[in-house]
């Protein structure tokens, strides 16, 4: 049943994650995206990752996507006004697009020898994940807070600054 | 196992059925305390007191014209209210309605579900409810409804931030996400209060954050009609507007149910353990005690709505990113400094 739900989550993520690149119209692509998070929600589900999937749902699904929406209805893209890309630059991508393939597959390579054995683990609860991350983990826990709050620091700079050049009083 | 799966349905369908009838009623109580609000006196054609408004009203959504705009996404034009109404409708599943029955020895508890992450659940479903107004609006192909399903989005936004905050500084204080846990941790008896003693300014920034949530006056700006037409539902007709204007009755009842769950003790009720009556007859009191609580919320909702006028965008704005946000950080701080203090 589990590995049943498991291909069928798989096979409907790469399917609407291919649909995000090729729909061409650009609201299109960020609702497939949209189902594609679902599915990536449901497979932290089949892995007892209650935590990590809302989080995902929350953060992903409920923010970060509404924002995408958002600047993608204001600027309200048509087919027409769309900026056609020529064709190097999307030989360029593609390669480029490649290359991180051979990245992902690379690090991935052997993870199957450091799988999870225990299936009925609740390392994925809540009150566990905690206990792990401020104990077993601190210090990566610690530097990934440094680097969201360099990240909003340095977005906020880069609001301020564009505002300063667009309105020159 | 049948027998759960059975007693889990019924308690599904029993949910269901009455959030739909709560929602349908808060249709007819909105206009009623409008009414007594403004020294009306309401409807009162449809049978006694017009206590049959809100099936005429549903007849005649299903009895209108449905209009789909040529030039829209015909597929994403019935999405959204679709998305609006399920997601209404979702979050009902984690509210713990009542405490357990205890029938021929079993226990059945009244919750739905308890999982270990609640409250993120309610959350998140909050968060993708914005979906609904965003897609319907922008499949209007129209600059009135595109506009409000913008307003919409950028209002859910800012207002999660701080409602996220106020309900971390809370679950500070109970140490568990899960719903059921909160309430039982607010039982009565022993000087133990109910947690809007403990989190007053979580418990005001939570109910402002909860009007923006559900598009409410004085935060509706989303669909006001003095700048918008109609904002994001200007195209919608028929039964596609009800679901529109459904969705946001049953949020507004979720959000009560949470707010009374979170709160004010959920189906806990002063003295319930000093009265002497059996465990079901006072689980049966509990729930009609948390009914009382939401209901009062609801007619709260409606209170501010005939009360005060709408917001600017602006201020909206203003509101959330500089009033609420600085508030309820600061409330954060301050829990925990309390927690570290009465630690020590």
């Amino acid at each position: 049943m589990t590995l049943y739900l498991f291909y069928f989550l798989s096979f409907l993520a790469i399917l609407s994650a291919l649909m995000v690149v090729f729909s061409k119209n650009p609201v299109h692509s960020v609702l497939y995206l949209i189902i594609t998070f679902f599915c990536i929600f449901g497979h932290y589900l089949l892995m007892n990752a209650q935590f990590v999937a809302f989080v995902h749902i929350i953060v992903y699904a409920g923010a970060i996507m509404v924002l995408f929406l958002y600047v993608l209805m204001l600027l309200n893209l048509n087919s027409e006004s769309e900026p056609h890309k020529n064709n190097t630059l999307k030989f360029v991508a593609v390669i480029s697009g490649c290359l991180l393939m051979v990245v992902l597959v690379a690090a991935l390579r052997g993870t199957d020898t450091m799988m999870l054995q225990d299936n009925g683990s609740k390392i994925g609860y809540v009150r566990n994940l905690g206990k792990v991350m401020l104990t077993d983990f601190l210090l990566p826990f610690e530097i990934t807070s440094i680097l969201l709050l360099a990240a909003m620091v340095g977005a906020v700079m880069i609001g301020k600054k564009s505002s300063k050049t667009t309105t020159p009083q | 196992m049948t027998d759960f799966l059975i007693y889990k349905i019924l308690l599904v369908v029993g949910v269901f059925t009455v959030t739909l009838v709560v929602a349908m009623y808060a249709t007819y109580g909105e206009r009623k305390v409008a009414a007594f609000l403004q020294d009306r006196i309401g409807p009162n054609r449809a049978g006694p007191f017009g206590i049959l408004q809100p099936l005429a009203d549903g007849l005649k959504f299903f009895m209108k014209e449905e209009i789909i705009p040529s030039v829209s996404n015909k597929f994403l034009f019935i999405l959204g209210p679709s998305i609006a109404m399920i997601t209404a409708l979702m979050a009902g599943v984690l509210i713990p309605w009542g405490n357990t029955l205890i029938i021929n020895g079993t226990s059945y508890s009244l919750q739905i579900t308890d999982i270990d992450i609640g409250i993120l659940y309610v959350f998140g479903v909050v968060s993708i409810g914005v979906y609904g107004i965003m897609i319907g609006g922008w499949a209007s192909n129209n600059k009135y409804s595109l506009l409000g399903a913008i307003r919409a989005s950028a209002q859910m936004i800012s207002y999660e931030l701080a409602m996220g905050i106020s309900i971390i500084a809370l679950i500070m204080m109970t140490g568990t996400l899960s719903l059921g846990e909160i309430v039982t941790q607010q039982a009565g008896g022993d000087w133990n209060f109910w947690n809007v003693v403990y989190q007053p300014l979580g418990f005001l920034i939570f109910i402002v954050c909860a009007f923006a949530e559900c598009n409410r006056a004085p935060f509706d700006l989303p669909e006001c009609e003095t700048e918008l037409v109609g904002g994001y539902h200007t195209e919608y007709s028929s039964m596609k507007l009800g679901f529109y204007m459904f969705a946001e009755y049953i949020n507004m009842f979720i959000s009560s149910a949470v707010l009374s769950t979170l709160y004010f003790g959920g189906y806990n009720f002063p003295f319930m353990n000093d009265l002497g009556l059996s465990h079901n007859a006072i689980t049966i009191l509990g729930t009609v005690f948390l009914f009382g609580k939401i209901f009062f919320f609801i007619f709260f909702f409606m209170w501010v709505r005939w009360t005060l006028p709408r917001f600017r965008y602006d201020q909206l704005m203003n509101l959330g990113w500089r009033v609420l946000l600085p508030l309820s950080i600061a409330n954060l701080l301050l829990t925990a400094l309390v927690l570290l203090w009465i630690d020590k």
